[in-house]
């Protein structure tokens, strides 16, 4: 009997198609899902070399980072943002791959589409040139974010040369307090472990409290194992993760999807299976989390102080709080929720699903926005967009005061028109809380749905707990 | 892609933690179809003020700079993005190799795509070298031998290095591995063929 494996060496030893003589694996891609800004360059670099796309079929494309998220009709005002999404229409029908155009309701955040046309499955490898496809993890599927370089080997040769990472188990025990969110646990991680954290790892996420979310809230999860470092993020499929795929349009269907059923089971990781690393999280300490400065790690609960760098363990530290709280306008020691925001931006591949949308909606519902902030509502996709409004949530976004948008990945990475002007300050749903991220001079604090909702409606960042 | 072997020139210290690509090249930089022409924007951020005005305090805008081919930065260089804009930008500017005490993943293997070679050292020598760089104008760093040696204060220094021998190798080639990986067409299918009997429906014929 061979040594047991984890859910990370299963998939992976059944993706290797050669081991080159220098020891690295070339790995068969199952799926590819491509957008338009890490693309062009990886389709000219094929056709400028006479190369085909080898798997067309296995590739899905549509325009995300760079489409307006209001005024559709008018089409693209900025012309270097249209040229692109023209250049992937065109790379896409040359090279006959599948591309959802912003016209088709299915459009949306490449990390929303795929799970929701069941274009990802357990146990497949999946990649795309976006460092958030660590998000299909959460289907047991072995998926991370590729430079264009690897775009175009992906396109060409269906395969990429890789080494393997190293195993590390994050489990979080005990049991959430109520109103604590995927957004706070993976949050709570990156707190722990830092932005370096899982730099050379692939990250299995496990325990009843993973197990007990959603599989909209384990896509939250594994979005962001990229901020902690991790390359990818892994949660074991199981029966939530059928339901979850049964009847969409990729999904296998009627005997195949009960055999397909039984591969996926196979995959979960053996007992007495070994992790380089194992870090443990009790979920009963985690309330909810907002982050104070220029680094998904800068994390601190609701309740907390902006740090001080008097504190700081080191110099190297000091400056680093130092920059940041200069950068953010914060004062050391200032309460966080005495934080006044003026914007507010809901959505993203980490938290533009429609269950981030229902809780929001369950916050807006009655409560209006303070008058002195301009809160988007962005969904992940258009099909989350059309949920929406057929449970009516539209209509209590805008009743209280919500920007109701069209799908896109808008104000998580302002490629848009979507952005802060300098010194703005965002309650913001998206992963990065980077300088200039949102906009030149912008300030994010990142945190969940709900703490959002909730600081559009006070204003400034507050326990929604309390409202 | 571009032979990396020898390399001799001026370094620019990047004092900066956690620098993300982000700050290595901003998102409105990031809509162009083209890899070159990206070098100008490079830290556009740090360089320039909100109003356009240089920023002086910043390296790349002091003029004993000009020219440099190395970046000495801090430590999880490149963080974030997967963006290859971010060393399209660098090799762009004529940056050929960065020292750090550590890299983030996905960078740092965009950075051997694209011909840089991203040298790892301890976080002590990486600060001295960053003094030194103040004063130093030229650094020369000898992937094959690995080893980084400059004059200071008349004495010859020399620092070594480890590199994985793989990446050590493509770069001393400038390897194209799509080339590589096309030899193995006749791997590729065979795991194809075998992959459609095992797992079925990752081959069927659903659309949308």
């Amino acid at each position: 009997m061979s040594a047991p494996k984890t859910l990370y060496d299963k998939i992976w030893d059944n993706h290797i198609v050669s081991i080159n003589d220098d020891g690295t694996t070339i790995l068969y891609i199952d799926r590819h899902l491509v957008h338009e800004v890490t693309s062009p360059q990886a389709f000219e670099g094929l056709r400028m070399s006479g190369r085909k796309v080898r798997r067309p079929e296995f590739t899905l494309a549509t325009a995300d980072h760079n489409v307006p998220t209001m005024d559709r009709d008018k089409g693209i005002a900025d012309p270097d943002s249209k040229l692109q999404v023209e250049t992937l229409e065109r790379n896409a029908s040359e090279n006959n791959i599948t591309y959802l155009p912003m016209s088709d309701k299915r459009q949306g955040i490449v990390h929303i589409v795929g799970p929701e046309q069941g274009f990802t499955q357990p146990g497949m490898t999946i990649v795309c040139g976006d460092s958030h496809t660590s998000t299909h993890g959460a289907f047991g599927a072995l998926a991370w974010g590729i430079g264009t370089s690897e775009v175009e080997h992906t396109l060409a040769t269906q395969t990429l040369i890789q080494t393997k990472a190293k195993n590390m188990c994050i489990k979080i025990t005990g049991e959430v307090v109520d109103g604590v969110t995927a957004k706070d646990i993976i949050l709570a991680i990156i707190k722990k472990i830092g932005t370096a954290g899982g730099t050379g790892y692939v990250i299995e996420y496990t325990g009843d409290v993973i197990k007990n979310l959603s599989m909209e809230g384990r896509m939250t999860v594994c979005n962001m194992s990229i901020e902690a470092g991790a390359r990818a993020g892994l949660i074991s499929p199981d029966e939530k993760t059928w339901e979850y795929l049964k009847g969409r349009p990729l999904a296998p269907s009627g005997e195949e999807f009960e055999t397909a059923i039984k591969y996926w089971q196979s995959l979960a990781t053996d007992e007495g299976a070994q992790y380089d690393e194992i870090v443990e999280i009790k979920a009963d300490e985690i309330i909810p989390q907002v982050t104070w400065g220029t680094s998904p790690e800068d994390v601190v609960s609701i309740d907390g102080y902006v740090p001080d760098p008097k504190n700081a363990s080191s110099d190297e530290k000091k400056r680093s709080i130092e920059r940041a709280l200069d950068y953010m306008g914060l004062e050391p020691n200032t309460p966080i929720n005495e934080i006044e925001v003026n914007k507010v931006f809901i959505g993203s591949c980490t938290n533009g699903r429609i269950e981030d949308l229902r809780a929001v909606s369950k916050i807006a519902k009655g409560r209006k926005v303070e008058k002195n902030v301009h809160a988007m509502i962005v969904p992940g996709s258009g099909l989350v967009k059309e949920q929406a409004e057929k449970e009516g949530l539209d209509k209590i976004f805008i009743e209280a005061g919500f920007d109701w948008r069209d799908p896109g990945c808008s104000m998580c990475l302002a490629m848009n028109a979507d952005k802060l002007k300098p010194q703005e300050r965002c309650a913001s749903t998206s992963n990065r809380n980077f300088e200039g991220r949102q906009g030149r001079g912008g300030r994010t604090h990142l945190m969940s749905p709900q703490m959002a909702a909730a600081a559009a409606i006070k204003g400034k960042l507050t326990d929604f707990r309390d409202l | 892609m571009e032979k990396f072997n020898k390399l001799t020139g001026n370094a620019i210290p990047i004092r900066i933690t956690n620098v993300d690509t982000d700050m290595i090249i901003p998102k409105q930089f990031l809509k162009t179809i083209k890899r070159t022409g990206l070098g100008e924007y490079l830290f556009f951020e740090l360089k320039f003020d909100q109003d356009g005005n240089k920023i002086d305090s910043f390296a790349l805008n002091q003029d004993q700079y000009n020219g440099a081919s190395i970046l000495i930065a801090g430590k999880n260089f490149g963080c974030g993005s997967s963006r290859e804009h971010a060393p399209w930008s660098i090799a762009d500017y004529g940056i050929k190799c960065i020292i750090a005490p550590s890299y983030a993943d996905i960078f740092y293997n965009n950075c051997f795509k694209n011909g840089i070679l991203p040298i790892i050292l301890d976080e002590e020598t990486v600060a001295k070298l960053q003094d030194t760089a103040e004063n130093t104008l030229n650094f020369n760093i000898d992937l094959e031998k690995q080893n980084i040696t400059y004059l200071e204060n008349n004495e010859q220094k020399e620092i070594t290095f480890e590199i994985d021998p793989v990446k050590k190798k493509c770069l001393i080639e400038g390897l194209d591995d799509i080339g590589l990986t096309l030899n193995k067409s006749s791997s590729i299918s065979d795991f194809e063929n075998n992959q459609a009997k095992e797992t079925p429906w990752l081959y069927g014929s659903k659309i949308i």
